[in-house]
């Protein structure tokens, strides 16, 4: 004998954005800390060391946040013109600077006043960097050269001159103290080496570079320019990899995750996109109230900081996870609950009699078991589930229908019951999931109730509403329709003239489809 | 082309079990059912088929267990004979010739030798008139007898079994038709009629359904057309009649019965629902809900421990009598349409197909069993008379190994559009059965024509192409899911192709999935799933493609389709041109998957032929003309368990699969060889001969003597004859290790025996490569114990003398039981104790 098959109830695919892990992750931030600084913030840089204090170049000024602080930490204010570019060096003793003057200047990070100035640039410096031996320091200029500085005596030691047009960024190896790689405005990226005189790779980005950076195996390089972020594979001789456009406006600045698997990209168009490395898909997507110059985050993504033309710097804290799983722990009941008397096992002689399990049936599957159909419908009717999931009422006027009793059950009804079905119409008759169950249910009750109408003031009222609703949805698929033939003629003069090659048009009729199955709804209403 | 003699289409199981009511034996431990020209036999407690009684060449319509001796049974059908058997083993006594066809048949315990059958009353099958005629059964010792004594009971009765049933201690017959209750009583001799007023109310009517007549009490239950049963009593004067009504069915009261001390009453009907109902007190009903379909027979142990349902869907239901269902014995489902093809489970090598509603049945064809039914549609199936929108499986696709099966169901509504699902279904390890994956709620805006999957084994990604009526033909693959509330991978569109928009019917890959062919309307398309190019078209018109299908192994460069035009075309798609076409009407196409061989099946002048060829050959392998009437739609290439060794060009095709179809009226049928057939008899006998075991040395020494006589006198005893020697050394071994330790003789005396019984004889080599020469095997039989009763004179001459008294008085005057046992013995080897005596 087999047992009752309860009603099924239709899952609905979420609309909206799909819950990933990656969106977990990177959701789980806190509120931003906003701090206004005195001009746009052209860069973030965080101290490669312990507490990690990042540097904010921002205007004439650099200053330095603790990870938790709202107020800076340290500022240097030593510049006659805009500052550029304040990094860190790899012991995070040392923070080196451009400026617009084309001094460069390096500090010491507890001190104020400049421990050197490299005088030798003719045009404002947006480039600097510390090479990984810690005793050369890389600039980049708008005159269109790099330049390699020896700290200790602060002389010049090389300067080339590939490039054809303004140096807006740079980056030096992690892993070689003689290799770095500088972006232009001229479109290329040239990886140079110190030991010759000239750059040894040279790639074309095909737009102006705006920010580099470098893979932590140094592989790969990602640059980011025009509406563009390109990878390309240093060990294939500078090949490029992938192209990314998923920005629609200049995208100024790059980071990497603490574990290297996800980039991030930040951009005029105010979004910071996070893409996944291995496929380099978007996964993830950040809006910002501005445009986005600069980006950067903590070690171990403890924090995003990102800074804004409109000279807003915003931080979002991780959200520690520990408080909140000690909350569900608590709520938890013990794990003995479960398995007390689970885990026994039968001795040998014991005589084991088994229960029947009983099979667990929802009250509107209990009335449908014993044909109480008008009562199955009040059930889930009711209104916690008339309001929270419409899909169980749904659900049930149509095992209704299929059972050939939907009439039964929807009549004989009094004013109550009666206008709560049509609230219940009112409220879902339009969605598209529940269209043509509940079309079917609405012709039922017109049909057997269109005696009594004009006795009650209430139903007469909800009538009106219902017709006024089906009035306005006719009007919106006409609409639809007019866009559907407006876009048909779009695809048409848009695709290729070829007479063979159908996957082209097979692949707009995805569209065509979409527009049709909305279009159902208003056939039947009508 | 010649017609080949040696290759011929037989019946192959899944007949119906349930066309007449099962019957239960004394003991409750066997079940008893007409199969189609068979009688089953089932245990009740495990539903295993213990025998199967063949002896009718037509329908068997009834089985009855013989009143005067509760081992034997009679079984009636169509082709006028009715015949009795011993079913605890399997043997038919004898056959009565009545000389018409038998429709159905009663007995009782008062009337002995008597059975009452009904038959046409014109001698022709047409004829629409039943009469119940008594016949007495002539007493004689002959295997075949003819009845010839008739004599008419009752005239114009109906044909069903059911509306005919014996009263009280069978005192008086009722019969039900139309609207009149008949009542004939023996004493009297003459009948009674009750009628009801006609009453049309509700398009209901209240005709008779069936008739039961309670054991202990005069009254007489009766069921109708509208859902009521009545109880009739005082029916022994015409005019005080009184009847009761009960009402609980809403549609037709299928069957009747009450149980053996008449204390409860049975009911079924449409509804699938068991009633029982206390005689006396009827407001007290219990319910057995849920039976599956609707049931057609009930059935009551003559203890009344366990009662039997038969149900629409070819199924038994074994009950006990704390109405608990104890076992179901489940027959191949054949409804009205195939609406899924037939299909072979690469995993079970079962054949699948529509089931019960909403259900796929799986069905062992080696076995004649089903094996499951897998629920598709999981929904409560609704019992009603006039709602037959319910959702059916439509289509339904095997991946290559089985791991995948994808289902679409569908349920046309009146007002509204179609609704339809696709499911895809995975293969379970733990549980053994397929298990919900995806369901994919209406994915397509039109009905769906085809489903395939791709049928490589090697591609990591499984494909599965479902073309529809809204013009677009869909790919659908299996993807992980990247979200994080839904555990395993899931099924998602991967691909939306169309042509012209015109509307494909068929799609087929190629065997390698690296081609995917579809067609639209007249015209082929083919295209690469890869990349989802279209790689070329092809066309023959006039006429709209019927069927298509790739070529296998070495004819893979070949596709084949059929055109509604009569034209089956062969492509050649390395030139993509047109290899050969020829005209004629095929129905159906098929690939075997494990050759390259193609069977068409073509509709010709009413009748189906049958075309076996290779794409790359002009010249069929096989043809067979008329295999029946009718058109084929369904046929099946069932690959075999294990390779046929055949030899002869003509049955070459059958040897690494068979080929299964359904006939129109949905007869499973199969093609079988010569060198099959016999070697299936060959096992049936061995397996006869294996019934026999171990025995007490006692019987085996008397047995055996016996036997060695009975083979003197008879040298073509049917049993020696059947018999296949053993070795002699094995069995002694065999017997040697069996034996209690304590009863046998000093170990030096077994030693020599033993060592004696491991050598080889060379008539026992002679023999072993002969054993289907029966004739020539009886003779070695009865060389070889000669060669015995020269070793152990003195024995056998007193065993003789004692086997023939017996023989002689078993000749004279034995009951069955002893004749029985006497058989038994008789197939005993005890040659083993005969060689302990020699050493």
């Amino acid at each position: 004998m087999a047992s009752f098959k309860p009603t099924k109830i239709q899952v609905y695919p979420k609309l909206g954005e799909k819950v990933t892990q990656d969106t977990l992750y990177w959701k789980n931030y806190k509120a931003p800390v906003q701090i206004k600084e005195f001009g746009a913030v052209t860069n973030i840089n965080f101290s490669p060391v312990a507490p990690h204090n990042y540097a904010v170049t921002a205007f004439t000024r650099i200053h330095i946040y603790g990870p938790f602080s709202q107020e800076p930490v340290k500022t240097f204010t030593r510049f006659k013109d805009t500052a550029y570019c304040g990094r860190f060096r790899s012991d995070g003793q040392l923070l080196v600077a451009g400026c617009e003057d084309s001094v460069v200047r390096l500090f010491d990070v507890s001190g104020k006043v400049a421990l050197r100035t490299f005088k030798g640039h003719t045009k404002a410096v947006h480039v600097t960097d510390f090479t990984s031996d810690r005793y050369q320091i890389l600039t980049g200029s708008d005159d269109y050269t790099c330049r390699l500085w020896d700290i200790p005596n602060a002389t010049e030691l090389t300067s080339y001159q590939e490039h054809t047009d303004y140096i807006r960024c740079g980056i030096t190896s992690k892993l070689n103290r003689d290799l770095f790689i500088t972006g232009s405005y001229d479109h290329t990226l040239k990886l140079f080496d110190a030991r010759v005189d000239k750059s040894v790779m040279t790639m074309d980005h095909n737009q102006p570079v705006e920010s580099l950076l470098l893979y932590p195996s140094e592989g790969l390089l990602v640059s980011a320019g025009g509406r563009y972020v390109k990878v390309w594979d240093l060990l294939k001789g500078g090949q490029p990899l992938v192209s990314l456009k998923n920005h629609h406006k200049t995208v100024t600045c790059l980071c990497l995750s603490g574990n290297g698997e996800r980039l991030l990209s930040g951009s005029l168009d105010r979004h910071v996109k996070v893409y996944n490395t291995t496929n380099y898909k978007v996964v993830h997507n950040f809006d910002y109230a501005a445009s986005i110059l600069s980006l950067a985050l903590a070690p171990d993504d403890e924090s995003i900081v990102v800074g804004m033309t409109n000279s807003v710097l915003s931080i979002k804290h991780r959200r520690s996870s520990n408080t909140e799983e000690a909350a569900q722990q608590r709520r938890r009941p013990a794990y003995r609950v479960f398995v007390k008397g689970k885990n026994y096992a039968p001795k040998q002689d014991d005589y084991l009699v088994s229960k029947p399990v009983k099979q667990h049936l929802a009250k509107y599957d209990q009335q449908l078991k014993k044909f109480k159909v008008s009562k199955a419908l009040d059930t889930a009717m009711e209104s916690w589930t008339r309001f929270r999931k419409p899909e169980i009422p749904v659900a049930v006027i149509k095992e209704l229908d299929r059972r050939g009793t939907l009439k039964n059950a929807l009549a004989g009804r009094d004013e109550q019951s009666l206008s709560q079905l049509l609230n219940f119409l009112i409220g879902n008759l339009v969605d598209p999931r529940f269209a043509p169950v509940l079309v079917i249910a609405t012709e039922i009750i017109l049909d057997i109730y269109q005696s009594v109408i004009g006795q009650s003031a209430v139903v007469d009222r909800q009538l009106v509403r219902l017709q006024e609703l089906l009035e306005k949805e006719i009007d919106y698929q006409q609409e639809l329709l007019e866009v559907l033939g407006m876009l048909d003629t779009l695809f048409a003069s848009s695709l290729p003239r070829k007479e063979v090659s159908c996957s082209g048009i097979s692949r707009a009729n995805g569209l065509v489809q979409g527009g049709a199955a909305a279009s159902g709804p208003q056939l039947e209403a009508s | 082309m010649v017609e080949h003699s040696d290759i011929r289409v037989v019946h192959r199981g899944g007949s119906k079990i349930n066309f007449r009511e099962p019957v239960i034996s004394t003991d409750s431990r066997f079940l008893l059912c007409a199969s189609g020209d068979h009688v089953k036999v089932f245990s009740t407690s495990t539903e295993e088929c213990i025998h199967n009684l063949q002896g009718h060449t037509d329908l068997v319509t009834g089985v009855l267990i013989k009143p005067s001796n509760h081992l034997q049974v009679y079984s009636c059908s169509l082709d006028g004979t009715v015949r009795l058997w011993d079913f605890t083993d399997g043997i038919l006594i004898k056959t009565f010739v009545i000389g018409y066809p038998v429709y159905s048949f009663y007995a009782t315990s008062n009337h002995d030798g008597v059975l009452f059958i009904v038959t046409p009353t014109v001698n022709d099958k047409r004829s629409e008139l039943f009469q119940l005629v008594a016949v007495h059964l002539p007493h004689s010792g002959d295997q075949q007898v003819e009845a010839q004594d008739f004599s008419g009971v009752l005239s114009d009765i109906s044909p069903s079994p059911a509306a005919t049933a014996f009263g009280r201690g069978g005192e008086y017959i009722a019969s039900a038709k139309g609207l009149h209750l008949e009542v004939y009583f023996f004493k009297k001799q003459k009948p009674y009629r009750f009628s009801l007023k006609e009453d049309n109310r509700k398009g209901t009517k209240n005709t008779f359904t069936c008739v039961t007549c309670h054991p202990k009490d005069d009254c007489i239950a009766t069921g109708h057309e509208d859902g009521k049963i009545r109880l009739w009593r005082n029916f022994t004067h015409k005019k005080e009649y009184t009847s009761t009504m009960l009402h609980w069915h809403h549609s037709a009261v299928g069957s009747l019965r009450f149980t053996p001390e008449g204390t409860n009453l049975l009911s079924g009907g449409l509804e699938s629902v068991l009633v029982l109902w206390r005689y006396n007190q009827e407001s007290q009903r219990d319910f057995l809900p849920r039976l599956g379909a609707a049931i057609t027979h009930i059935a009551v142990s003559p203890d009344g421990t366990l009662f039997c349902t038969s149900h629409a869907d070819n199924k038994i239901t074994i009950i006990q009598s704390c109405v608990k269902v104890s076992a179901v014995i489940q027959g191949l489902v054949k409804g009205e349409s195939v609406r899924t093809d037939m299909m072979i489970d690469p995993r079970s090598k079962a054949l699948v197909l529509n089931g019960k509603p909403g259900h796929l049945q799986f069905y062992s064809l080696q076995r004649d069993k089903l094996l499951y039914n897998l629920d598709i549609v999981q929904q409560e199936y609704i019992h009603e008379l006039g709602l037959f929108e319910q959702f059916e499986v439509v289509k339904a696709a095997f991946d290559a190994r089985g791991n995948w099966l994808a289902t679409v169901e569908e349920r046309k509504q009146k007002a509204s559009a179609l609704e339809f699902n696709l499911k895809l279904w995975v293969y379970d390890e733990k549980t053994q059965s397929f298990v919900l994956n995806t369901t994919i709620w209406a994915p397509h805006e039109a009905q769906i024509t085809a489903l395939c999957f791709c049928h490589t084994t090697d591609i990591q990604t499984t494909m599965l192409v479902s073309a529809s009526k809204d013009g677009h033909f869909k790919a659908w693959q299996l993807a992980a899911s990247t979200s994080t509330d839904d555990e395993g991978p899931c099924w998602s569109c991967d691909f939306v192709g169309a042509y012209h928009s015109l509307i494909p019917a068929r799609c087929c890959f190629s065997a390698d999935g690296s081609l995917l062919a579809v067609s639209f309307q007249e015209v082929v398309t083919v295209w690469s799933p890869a990349s989802w190019e279209l790689l070329t078209t092809l066309s023959q018109p006039p006429g709209v493609i019927r069927d298509l299908c790739f070529g296998r192994l070495s004819c893979s460069k070949y596709l084949l389709g059929t055109t509604t035009r009569n034209l089956l075309c062969c492509w050649n798609l390395l030139t993509c041109s047109l290899e050969w076409s020829t005209s004629m009407d095929v129905s159906l196409l098929l690939a075997d998957p494990l050759s390259e061989n193609m069977a068409a099946f073509c509709c010709q002048a009413g009748c189906t032929d049958l075309f076996v060829f290779k794409p790359s050959e002009p010249r069929p392998l096989f043809c067979h003309k008329a295999i029946c009437s009718g058109k084929v739609t369904h046929a099946i290439f069932a690959p075999r368990e294990d390779m046929l060794e055949s030899c002869e060009e003509s049955s070459q095709w059958l040897n690494r699969s068979q080929i299964y179809f359904l006939t129109q009226h949905m007869d499973l049928m199969m093609f079988t060889t010569k060198a099959e057939e016999e070697k299936l008899m060959a096992s049936c006998k061995q397996l006869v001969i294996d019934d026999s075991v171990a025995m007490t040395p006692f019987h085996l020494l008397l047995g055996k003597h016996r036997q060695q006589q009975q083979d003197n006198q008879d040298a073509l005893s049917s049993l020696s004859a059947e018999r296949i020697q053993l070795p002699q050394g094995s069995v002694a071994i065999k017997e040697l290790l069996q034996t209690p330790a304590h009863v046998l003789p000093s170990t030096s005396v077994l030693c020599s025996m033993f060592v004696q019984s491991l050598l080889v004889s060379i008539t026992d080599a002679r023999e072993a490569s002969k054993p289907t020469e029966e004739e020539m095997e009886s003779e070695k039989e009865e060389e070889e114990s000669e060669g015995e009763m020269e070793t152990s004179t003195s024995r056998q001459k007193a065993s003789e003398s004692l086997g023939t008294e017996e023989v002689d008085s078993a000749a004279s005057a034995l009951s069955k039981a002893q004749v029985r046992e006497l058989r038994r013995v008789k197939k005993l080897d005890y040659s083993w104790l005969s060689g302990l005596l020699d050493s």
